[in-house]
């Protein structure tokens, strides 16, 4: 539904992305995450005909985002960070504007209205000036102008901002929901939200892509690495050394009340060699267990993201 | 079309339910008041001279024409009004846009960027033809008290107009280059009085580079409206000035397009 390829774009002389290509499958939603002014808002304008391409090429549905900007906007709905509103208008009057600009059928503009009200919970204000709205109804109207014309892609930058907890499972909810018969970009600094709502994750560091994969895969690579806990009864200067030499553990610490830290190498399972080596020593082995719940997106995220840093750095 | 009626019915909508609209057609009434009272009470005093120099020669008293000395000079001071106060009405039609990001909206929408460019244009002219129908009620009046001719009025206001039109495309244009509206408005009031001025300069350039100087102020042009006489000359004039801003208008917002630039 969505390719983009080799997407660059400069501000002056410098790269705001290099490179960026990724895909989005039709009726997927992918969770888009970086640190701030990694690129992702740049990123997520030239896919919406905002800005151009530096180099590169993006297209959307099978329209190239600047050679068939019009049809391309035909069939997106953009949600940019700060929500378009006309802050003059009713919310009603606001999306009646938005559906014809957007080219909704003339039949079909009350309806269309009326359903995305009900959808994103604001039909009880729709006669309030926008003005007047807190901030997550604004959030919400602003949603709500994303989807008027039914768009079969949908980009969202940080859509849950200024809403409170009830209203952010709402909002997740309901674009969980849209999956299937829409495509949704959607970026955000919310990672679990991305873990509960995104089936693949891009993350971009810097202007560069530095991973793409599905949630479980990302999370699954790095438990490849392996952080072991082991609870053995015997000398611990001997067991140490001896952990240390069973093959496919890096790194072993002593954690004191004879637990023991071991990273294993990657893709590498030595949990079978770990409990040979202590019996076979006529040690107690007390514990063995697996430590991959520390392994959240959060942390794939920090280390990518912070790796990615250093490098850069050096 | 039915994209540039949207944006049109919009920003009419956001003249006339903020109190924008109220402020500029209050300002508008009380100084074009002022003016027309000046000018009735001197045209007043012409009569009366006129009489009693009728009454010591003996003679019949020499007819006055309304429209040549009182509608005339109302509609030339309508037109300078006009050019402090369009900026008033066009500043906000792009920069308020791009401020509160609405333009990001506009953008990314299956609009092109000639129906936003007209339909703004369009706003901002109709909310002028409001504008100057409510001084109606100042000619209205002369017809109670004299009998003006109709159709020059009629040419007038055309004039008018053409003339507002002018003044309406040239903020537009200072509104597309900036977010700031204080900017478009100092902008497109300075580059008002400039063209103006430029009829100013006429007089103190010679007799050749001065019909030059002369035929670019939009201001000229307006007399023979004001006379009763519709030239092309003057349409040609009115039509290129207007539609040149509005290219430059439109290239402007085009261009952002392409740089990307907010």
């Amino acid at each position: 539904m969505i390719q983009v390829q080799n997407l660059t774009r400069y501000y002056g002389r410098t790269p705001a992305i290099e490179n960026v290509s990724f895909e989005v499958e039709k009726g997927e939603i992918l969770g888009f995450l970086g640190p701030n002014a990694a690129g992702k808002t740049t990123t997520m304008r030239i896919l919406t005909c905002y800005m151009p391409a530096s180099s590169g090429s993006a297209k959307v549905a099978g329209f190239d985002v600047f050679n068939q900007s019009l049809d391309v906007r035909k069939r997106i709905g953009y949600l940019p960070e700060q929500p378009p509103l006309y802050t003059d208008m009713t919310v009603k009057g606001y999306l009646t504007f938005v559906a014809k600009i957007k080219g909704v059928d003339p039949r079909e503009r009350k309806n269309r209205v009326n359903d995305v009200m009900e959808k994103t919970a604001i039909a009880d204000r729709q006669n309030d000036v926008i003005r007047k709205l807190s901030k997550g109804y604004k959030q919400r109207v602003g949603l709500a102008q994303a989807l008027v014309h039914n768009p079969d892609v949908l980009v969202l930058d940080e859509p849950t901002v200024g809403l409170d907890p009830n209203q952010i499972i709402e909002v997740r909810e309901l674009i969980k929901s849209l999956a299937g018969n829409h495509t949704i970009i959607l970026s955000t600094h919310i990672l679990p939200e991305v873990e509960m709502t995104c089936q693949r994750v891009v993350i971009i560091n810097r202007g560069r892509v530095v991973a793409q994969d599905t949630i479980a895969n990302m999370t699954q690579q790095k438990r490849g690495l392996g952080r072991l806990m082991l609870q053995v009864d015997g000398p611990s200067a001997q067991v140490r050394d001896k952990l240390a030499s069973v093959h496919g553990v890096k790194k072993v610490q002593a954690g004191g009340h004879d637990r023991y830290e071991i990273e294993c190498e990657a893709g590498r399972d030595a949990r079978r060699e770990l409990a040979q080596a202590v019996v076979q020593n006529g040690w107690g082995l007390l514990e063995l267990r697996a430590k991959d719940k520390d392994f959240t997106l959060e942390e794939v995220f920090l280390n990518l993201t912070t790796t990615e840093n250093g490098g850069a750095n050096a | 079309m039915r994209n540039f009626f949207a944006i049109l019915e919009r920003e009419l909508k956001s003249y006339f339910f903020s109190p924008v609209a109220y402020v500029v057609l209050g300002f508008f009434l009380v100084i074009t008041g002022l003016f027309y009272y000046n000018i009735v009470n001197w045209f007043d005093r012409m009569s009366m001279q006129s009489m009693m120099m009728a009454q010591q020669y003996r003679q019949a008293p020499q007819p006055i024409n309304v429209n040549m000395m009182a509608i005339r000079p109302l509609f030339h001071n309508i037109a300078i009004i006009g050019l402090f106060l369009v900026p008033g009405i066009t500043m906000r039609l792009f920069a308020e846009e791009k401020r509160q990001g609405t333009m990001e909206l506009l953008a990314t929408s299956p609009l092109s960027n000639w129906q936003i460019t007209l339909g703004k244009f369009a706003a901002a002219l109709v909310f002028y033809l409001v504008m100057l129908l409510t001084t109606g009620v100042f000619v209205g009046l002369l017809f109670v008290f004299g009998n003006p001719e109709v159709k020059p009025i009629f040419t007038g206001y055309l004039g008018l107009l053409l003339v507002g039109g002018c003044f309406i495309s040239l903020g537009l244009l200072f509104s597309a280059f900036t977010e700031n509206q204080i900017i478009a408005f100092v902008g497109a009031f300075a580059a008002n009085l400039a063209i103006l001025s430029l009829g100013w300069l006429a007089n103190f350039v010679g007799p050749n580079l001065g019909a030059f100087f002369t035929n670019l102020s939009p201001i000229e042009h307006l007399d023979d409206f004001a006379k009763g006489i519709i030239d092309t000359k003057h349409l040609v004039y009115y039509f290129s000035f207007m539609f040149g801003a509005i290219f430059l208008t439109f290239v402007t917002v085009e261009s952002s397009r392409w740089r990307g630039a907010r």
